[in-house]
């Protein structure tokens, strides 16, 4: 049993569920209690889809359970299939219905539909929301095109002269982190070295769309979470490359298209050289120095964690503190990583343990989910979200890839933003003492503290804003035990230093006095554990 | 009374409310009763709710809600694993373990209510036992009470009928005969208030809300205790509360001027209030409530309107905007149609109103546009889809988060219908 005030995924049906709305001629029906229906509302309220998702509930109540709950299994597979006419039927099953065990998927196959049924039987037990997607898109995928797969061992037809290589863009989902966006980035990008985007799934595909998957020359796994088993078993049974690097970052946009050069036989030196994006220079650019060693702490889906950690570390000159992921699936990887920037990975969908990590951490920075949002909120210290689980603000109007040279870009402005500007540090050290100078203000691109901080809440997508409770914040932190005590000038000391860094400093120090066992900080501890840490 | 009562799409023609109705069992669009927690959390500042169910409780609480601007919430899920479904033993000893992990993070809590999901009611885990043993684990320090959240047993609102039903064994005891009015029904505190001053200068009392703002200040409960219930929704808690020998009484609910004057008069008729009196004291408030209503009712009137089932306040409301708005009710429908509470309302639609118990969603969906109403209540699964078919609509989950009884809130709540429909006149996009 778990204690979970936030759950990082949903369960594993509307991992289901996404692959669904995904997609175009596809329709699930769940097996599901009622209220099991609230999952709509992800895709309609967050995602602000206009239309609602291809699903039909049993809705079951305790009435039923005393009839047979198969009988309306049996009605709601016929009535799904009457109304909404799928070219496939998926039958998944919520938690609850699990415990039935009526063997939905079994029943609605012996309806005798004259369309594929595909049971999903996810385990909702010890399964959740990612696996799910990743499964069903993979079965999904099997399904239509295992009884096509050429025999073992024949070779796959060459590439005919004269056309572009063409590939496949897999692992795009419905509520997954800008999908769309980077769908049209990655699609242009390609198509500037010479390849086609012959099939984009599940985002954007149907069903006789998936049969085209094999007609392309390799894959492309944009997101590892959602298509790695399914690329995989491509290249098993139809001989498909396919392309692994992710291009988030400048860097890795660039692995890509070499990665893709080699895939397709293509010389991508051209694409290489250009380089469009503006990352470089302006993390070159004198306001970006303040950037150099800052402590990010970076917590997300694999996928995005990754990344995040290179561009952090190589494109803009900042330090990782912290590395993780939420999923246990995509923990190897992540761990990988770590190890390259020195530190040890967090694996773990305990939103209180990520909170407490965090906090040890120290970092000027955090990079996160939505949940990693209110962590860093709560602590005072400045976040972007990279990665779902995200919230109806992070499914922006405008155009904002994270993959390729234009997502890059993106990346730089949300990242940096929150930020204070390097000038800005620079005038805040200059002013201090002034009398006319409040240092408790804000920077200036983040308007009044309480605007700041109120632009970090998500607008909750179902309900007139409640006020936050009256829930103190030291509810959740351990509280401080008592340390060592500032004597008066050394206080009075602290107070020179910019606000925007006393809090560390007073941390620092304070750890410094008491790993050493004083009980009083006097201004030469002050200036003993300055000298200790460094800046 | 003429009123054609409707189940999925068969028009039964019904010669009273006392009918028979049979339920449609088909595709339905609602909350599970957890969604409760939401209000009910932030009404008793002093309880914790700990869901026992799976992530999908967990997730559904976290998303439906879009409480997730709280740091720290005073709700969450004990989250049942594959391992917790080997052996029913092992998860009551998981329980006490996450419980006092809990009460050691919040010292604060002075009611823990464990809160049954649908796997907890299929798995047939007694909760009441568990809430016994760990009342027992803490004496004088925690009350521990169980109810249903389950989508098996509840439908969204109902979630706070259980819940308050499990409270009523705890009422301390009002002697004998002592009259008193019990308020029934989560209100806003505003709103409470405005109540108080109301009937305060009519002279009735004591009074008492329940639940209370905080949980440790229970009403104290007698047979001379009189309930008017605030909300439509409380079934199950007005029997408990009568099993105890108080008395409900009959009334519509305190929606709109009308719904406020006559639910107000029903506590006063009991006290002996003179007529003359009841209508002095609510003579200023009522015109003022008319006076900012008329700002909407321009907008409102002559307009139809459709409802969705999702609250059980699709009756008073529609009641509401028919009478005092002018609104046209092309279809009310509702979860359920609990005859007893909704008696006072029912009688107050126009003969021939078409009523649905929960109605199938695809069917009613095609209705809905087939007739195309001006404004459209719905969960919020349907709400953009509505939109984007060029239907104005309104999210009915604000309905029960916002404060919308009484006088002074009746401009306020016609505001939230008249809002959409201004909304639309005013893009040009």
């Amino acid at each position: 049993m778990q204690l979970a005030l936030w759950t990082y995924e949903a369960p594993t049906h509307v991992g289901a569920l996404r692959i669904a709305t995904s997609m175009a001629g596809v329709h699930c029906v769940l097996h599901a209690p009622l209220g099991d229906s609230y999952a709509d509302l992800l895709f309609t309220m967050v995602e602000r889809r206009d239309q609602r998702p291809p699903v039909s509930y049993t809705s079951f109540q305790q009435r039923d359970l005393g009839r047979s709950t198969a009988d309306l299994v049996k009605d709601a597979v016929r009535s799904a299939y009457e109304r909404f006419r799928p070219e496939v039927l998926l039958v998944s099953e919520s938690c609850t219905a699990e415990l039935l065990q009526d063997q939905a998927g079994t029943l609605a196959r012996t309806l005798g539909l004259p369309v594929p049924v595909l049971p999903l039987d996810l385990p909702s037990w010890s399964r959740k929301e990612t696996w799910g997607a990743s499964e069903t898109f993979l079965r999904l995928v099997r399904a239509l095109l295992k009884p096509r797969a050429p025999a073992p061992g024949a070779e796959r037809p060459c590439r005919e002269a004269g056309r572009r290589p063409r590939a496949n863009l897999l692992g795009a989902t419905a509520l997954g982190f800008r999908c769309r966006d980077d769908l049209v980035e990655v699609t242009r990008l390609l198509d500037q070295v010479g390849v086609d985007v012959h099939v984009t799934a599940p985002l954007g595909a149907r069903p006789r769309d998936l049969l085209r998957i094999p007609e392309a020359d390799f894959n492309i796994c944009l997101y590892p979470e959602v298509a790695e088993t399914t690329c995989a078993w491509l290249e098993r049974f139809f001989g498909q490359p396919w392309v692994r690097t992710v291009p988030i970052g400048v860097g890795a946009t660039r692995d890509f298209l070499a990665e893709v050069g080699r895939v397709a036989g293509l010389d991508v030196s051209a694409a290489l050289a250009s380089g469009p994006s503006r990352l470089p220079w302006y993390s070159h650019s004198v306001d970006a120095t303040y950037l150099t060693g800052k402590r990010v702490f970076i917590f997300a889906d694999a996928t995005h964690a990754i990344a995040a950690a290179r561009i952090v570390a190589e494109e803009l000159g900042m330090s990782v503190v912290g590395l993780g992921t939420y999923l246990r699936e995509q923990a190897r990887p992540v761990r990988a990583a770590a190890q390259a920037y020195g530190i040890e990975a967090l694996i773990s969908d305990d939103y209180l343990e990520v909170e407490a990590r965090i906090g040890e951490s120290q970092p000027e920075l955090v990079l996160g989910t939505q949940m990693e949002r209110h962590v860093a909120k709560r602590l005072g210290i400045p976040c972007a979200v990279i990665s779902a689980p995200a919230h109806v603000q992070d499914f922006p109007a405008r155009f904002t890839p994270q993959m390729g040279f234009a997502g890059a870009d993106v990346i730089f402005d949300t990242w940096v933003h929150p930020l204070m500007m390097g000038l800005e540090e620079h005038l805040i050290t200059m002013f201090r003492g002034d009398f006319e100078f409040r240092e408790g203000t804000a920077p200036s691109h983040l308007g009044s503290p309480v605007t700041a901080t109120a632009g970090q809440a998500p607008a909750p997508p179902a309900v007139a804003a409640p006020a936050p409770p009256a829930a103190a914040p030291g509810e959740v932190a351990p509280m401080p035990k008592s340390g060592p005590v500032w004597d008066t000038q050394a206080e009075q000391e602290l107070k020179k230093i910019p606000f925007f860094v006393r809090g560390k400093a007073r941390r620092n120090t304070e750890r410094f006095a008491q790993e050493r066992g004083l009980a009083t900080i006097s201004m030469e501890t002050l200036y003993d554990a300055k000298a200790y840490f460094g800046r | 009374m003429s009123l054609a009562v409707a189940t999925g799409d068969t028009d039964v023609p019904a010669p009273s409310v006392e009918m028979a109705v049979a339920r449609a069992s088909s595709q339905r669009q609602a909350f599970c009763g957890l969604a409760g927690i939401v209000w009910l959390h932030r009404k008793m500042q002093d309880a914790f709710f700990l869901v026992v169910g799976s992530r999908t409780c967990a997730h559904m609480l976290q998303s439906a809600a879009g409480v997730m601007i709280f740091a720290a919430p005073r709700f969450a899920t004990a989250i049942m694993e594959e391992r917790d479904l080997a052996g029913l033993a092992d998860v009551h000893a998981e329980l006490d373990r996450l419980v006092e992990r809990l009460l050691e993070r919040r010292p604060d809590i002075a009611t823990l209510f464990l809160v049954g999901s649908c796997p907890s009611e299929v798995l047939k885990l007694d909760l009441g036992k568990a809430a016994e043993r760990l009342t027992q684990a803490h004496p004088g320090r925690l009350r521990v009470l169980a109810y249903s959240g389950s989508g098996l047993e509840t439908s969204f609102t109902q979630g706070e009928d259980t819940c308050l039903e499990a409270m009523v064994g705890d009422l301390p005891s009002r002697p004998a005969g002592e009259r008193a009015l019990l308020v029934v029904g989560t209100l806003a505190d505003v709103v409470e208030d405005q109540f108080s001053r109301l009937f305060a200068a009519l002279g009735i009392g004591p009074l008492h809300f329940f639940p209370p703002r905080r949980s440790s200040e229970l009403p104290p409960l007698g047979s001379g205790t009189q309930v008017l219930l605030a909300q439509p929704f409380l079934g199950r808690t007005a029997r408990a509360l009568e099993a105890r020998g108080a008395q409900v009484l009959a009334a519509p609910y305190p929606i709109g001027i009308e719904g406020t004057r006559l639910w107000l008069g029903a506590a006063a008729r009991a006290w002996e209030v003179a007529e003359a009196r009841l209508a002095e004291i609510l003579e200023r408030p009522a015109a003022r409530a008319e006076q900012a209503l008329a700002r909407y009712t321009a907008e409102l009137a002559g307009k139809r309107i459709a409802f969705f089932p999702d609250s059980q306040l699709e009756i008073p409301i529609a009641r509401f905007l028919q009478r005092e708005c002018g609104m046209e009710l092309l279809e009310v429908g509702v979860p359920y149609l609990d005859r007893r509470l909704m008696g006072a309302e029912v009688a107050l639609l126009p003969t021939g109103t078409r009523l649905l118990e929960g109605a199938d969603v695809d069917e009613q969906l095609e209705r809905v546009r087939a007739e195309r109403p001006d404004l459209t209540v719905c969960g919020l699964g349907l709400a953009n889809p509505l939109e984007a078919e060029g239907l104005a609509t309104k999210w009915s989950i604000e309905l029960v988060f916002s404060p919308i009884q009484g006088f002074e809130q009746a401009a306020d709540l016609a505001e939230l219908f008249a809002r959409p429909l201004i909304r639309r006149e005013r893009l040009k996009v």
